[in-house]
């Protein structure tokens, strides 16, 4: 007697088209493209998406999304690397000593390399040791601080220009300048026409100042995003942050892909540093960090443990806080109404599935925004800054269904487990 | 005579891996200062210097603070509860007792008294949040206490700037009223001036309550049991959910408390300048001592004791005391890996010796 076992429906998945992934960024893209000239048109708040304000949100996304990336790494093989901060404040140092000392290049490899060895630390606790990852992570960022602060105080406090806290200016990595371009794109985007001075807005970030280090960043995440999903080496990686026995039955060496992936999740962390000590700012700072590699972790989890996806959250965090670098009050409360309109545009969506729990939610912040918009005249600062971390937990707690993390991601695993 | 010897061998065996982080630790700092050409040799002088009696006091002030934080920690550690928010818990606690016990609402000690429940209270509601959603959500309380630390340090620094009362160049909450703040003790004539911080019987007690709460009820067993294997304590009947909640909500509390006795000790009132970064060298603490109330006494107190030498290493050594904090920080990954080492090579040799017992049993049967 066999018990009659219910067929097992088998969910059609739809195969996934190459080009249909970057069409529909594309489309994400334009989107929020064009909702900003419309706020922009209908608050008058200019600042909101200026070439200044654009170019100075792309310095400020990119270390955050350097230190995603690297968390992506790291997680995607099932390590947990709270230490990205302390691994991006030793890149800063590393940019600091090697860029004054020998020029931009070193500079740049002196970051990766002293990230790196603070990515091998953490895989020496928790791959090799088995220790918990969060308390690598958090020792390993106590350890950052100090060196970082021990060793600064040697490097650059008998520098000119320099003090025990902070390294001489730093050299600047070369930026992409054409001149002519940059003033049309400057002319134009003056003039104030929807959409069309917008575009040209835009373009100006790109031709206008365009550091080669921002280029390396965006290069480096289209290469993590080709590497982990579109190589067998990527694969295994990812296997061993999925389901680690699986993979080492199948002889995939679970300790090397690890120890590798944490490796690299240091590196890219480092190089976040060195973007901050050479772009960002004009030198190395302590505590120059001020948590960045926290708020790349919070983008990498608000991008659901995907590139493309962290690339947003990144941006969006590094866009918040850029406006309100710039003091652009006014700008800060013209996108408390972008908000507003999305959730009423998400309301309306859930509305057409008939999932009313969500449409009372979305309509509710809608409503909470709406009233902050028209009830006050601008949005504190502190609030800004708290955007990221509450944007994380909310989408933690909101969309905890539909985000996913590598299965074994946190867990120690130790060699022959598999059986 | 056996239980003894069961009891000194533990002791033994659980002193084994601090040892050996303190001894590596020391190592890899002295390398470090070698091969960036300091003076090594006065480092360790100027560290292994009997402190005097005001350094004595400062060692215990800041020990006591760190214990705090320590057992904060510890609480949910040994749930494997990773309460990272500590750091949160106690600005918000500090910052909502300071507004109260500067309003002055009841008189005199009462005041210190309420304030303290206010800073338990709002330490409690921080981490029971993330509490919150961990058991509602499934939200790592991992992540979400990293956040709520930021999160908490801007919402002060908003509420801050709203109440706080302005003294030139900085912003603080009211002052605390001169009646209620609290001088000091010599402690029983031990020091000559009441240099140590009356409130730091909080730290006593929280360590005594912890231990107590642990090894004599019910919930202290759930804790452990949780702790150690959570499918097992599941199939006895344990609500993890409930868990975890209560005991994010105690670790919050006594996260409340740290700042309490700098608070009303010293400080009189909560701005920028109080002191930062006491919650992860709590975590860092709890790690050394294992989570056990004597333990983070210990670590609380080496602790303590470095960042106090630290202080003049500069001025006797020519060495900057960031190295301390580097020190620190090797402390507690050496201290975990030499722990998970220890565990390994002790799991090892139990399984010789049952292997060998095995053995000898095998042969008995055997012969004739």
């Amino acid at each position: 007697m066999s018990a009659v076992v219910p067929a097992v429906e088998v969910p059609e998945v739809a195969p996934r088209k190459q080009g249909g992934n970057a069409l529909r960024w594309l489309l994400w893209f334009a989107i929020g493209f064009v909702a900003l000239a419309l706020l922009r048109v209908s608050t008058g708040a200019n600042d909101i998406n200026s070439t200044g304000a654009l170019r100075a949100a792309l310095v400020a996304s990119i270390p955050i999304a350097l230190a995603g990336l690297g968390g992506l790494w790291s997680e995607r093989a099932g390590v947990v690397n709270i230490g990205l901060e302390g691994m991006m404040i030793v890149g800063t140092l590393g940019a600091g000593y090697m860029g004054y000392q020998h020029g931009v290049i070193a500079g740049v490899l002196g970051a990766l390399v002293f990230g790196a060895i603070g990515g091998v630390l953490h895989a020496v606790a928790t791959v090799i040791f088995g220790v918990d990852h969060i308390v690598s992570g958090v020792a390993i960022n106590i350890m950052a601080v100090g060196i970082a602060g021990f060793l600064a105080e040697q490097f650059f406090a008998d520098l000119p220009g320099g003090g025990p806290t902070q390294s001489p200016p730093l050299p600047h990595a070369w930026s992409l300048n054409i001149g002519p371009l940059d003033d049309l794109c400057r002319e134009m985007a003056g003039k104030g026409i929807f959409l069309v001075s917008d575009a040209f807005s835009l373009l100006g970030v790109l031709v206008g100042g365009f550091n080669a280090l921002t280029m390396l960043a965006l290069l480096l995440a289209v290469a993590t995003w080709w590497i982990l999903w579109h190589t067998a080496f990527g694969l295994r990686i990812r296997s061993v942050g999925e389901s680690p026995s699986a993979a080492e039955s199948l002889g995939v060496n679970v300790y090397f892909y690890k120890f590798v992936a944490v490796t690299v999740s240091g590196a890219l962390a480092g190089l976040g540093g060195a973007y901050l000590a050479m772009v960002s700012f004009s030198g190395y700072q302590n505590g120059q960090t001020g948590g960045l590699g926290y708020i790349g972790l919070a983008a990498l989890i608000f991008g659901n443990w995907r590139p493309g996806g962290l690339m947003i959250g990144a941006g969006i965090f590094g866009y918040t806080q850029a406006i309100q670098l710039r003091g652009g009050t006014e700008s800060l409360h013209a996108l408390l109404l972008g908000i507003a309109v999305a959730l009423v545009c998400v309301a309306v969506w859930q509305a057409r599935r008939r999932l009313w729990s969500k449409v009372i939610g979305a309509g509710l912040g809608a409503l909470v925004f709406f009233v902050w918009f028209f009830a006050t005249d601008e949005v504190p600062r502190h609030f800004t800054g708290m955007a990221p971390y509450v944007t994380t937990l909310l989408v933690l707690a909101l969309f905890a269904q539909q985000l996913r993390m590598p299965a074994a991601d946190g867990q120690t695993y130790r060699k022959g487990s598999a059986g | 005579m056996n239980a003894v010897r069961t009891m000194l061998a533990r002791l033994g065996w659980s002193l084994v891996a601090p040892v050996l982080a303190l001894v590596i630790a020391g190592i890899i700092t002295s390398l470090i200062l070698a091969v960036t050409g300091n003076n090594v040799s006065g480092f360790w002088d100027t560290i292994l210097t009997v402190p005097s009696e005001r350094q004595l006091a400062n060692i215990l002030n800041y020990a006591g603070i760190l214990y705090l934080a320590g057992i904060a920690c510890a609480i949910g550690f040994r749930m494997n509860l990773f309460n990272i928010g500590v750091e949160g818990q106690y600005r918000v606690g500090s910052f909502a007792a300071a507004v109260v016990a500067g309003e002055a609402w009841l008189p005199g000690r009462w005041n210190i008294a309420f304030a303290i429940l206010v800073a338990m209270l709002a330490g409690a509601v921080w981490a029971g949040i993330a509490g919150i959603l961990r058991v509602t959500r499934g939200v790592s309380e991992v992540i979400s206490t990293i956040m709520l630390n930021a999160i908490a340090g801007l919402l002060v620094g908003f509420l801050i700037a709203k109440v706080g009362v302005s003294t030139g160049n900085s912003t603080n909450t009211k002052r605390i009223p001169g009646e209620s703040t609290s001088e000091g003790t010599s402690l029983f004539g031990l020091f000559s001036g009441p240099s140590i911080y009356t409130l730091l019987f909080l730290s006593v007690l929280s360590g005594l309550v912890f231990w107590w709460v642990l090894n004599r009820t019910t919930f202290g067993f759930n804790l452990r049991a949780t702790g150690t294997s959570e499918t097992a304590a599941v199939a006895s009947g344990v609500s993890v959910k409930k868990m975890v909640v209560v005991s994010m909500l105690m670790s919050g509390a006594v996260a409340g408390l740290v700042g309490m006795p700098v608070l009303f000790g010293q400080a009189h009132n909560y701005g920028s300048s109080f002191e930062a970064g006491l919650g992860f060298a709590g975590i860092a603490v709890a790690l050394l001592g294992r989570n056990h109330p004597i333990g983070v006494a210990f670590g609380a107190l080496i602790f303590a004791f470095l960042q106090e030498r630290a202080a003049v290493l500069n001025i006797l050594a020519g060495v900057s005391p960031d190295i301390v904090a580097v020190s620190q920080g090797i402390i507690v990954l050496a201290v975990v890996i030499a722990y998970e080492v220890v565990r390994r090579y002790r799991i090892k040799r139990e399984q010789a010796a049952v292997g060998r017992a095995l053995a000898r049993t095998d042969t008995v049967e055997v012969a004739p």
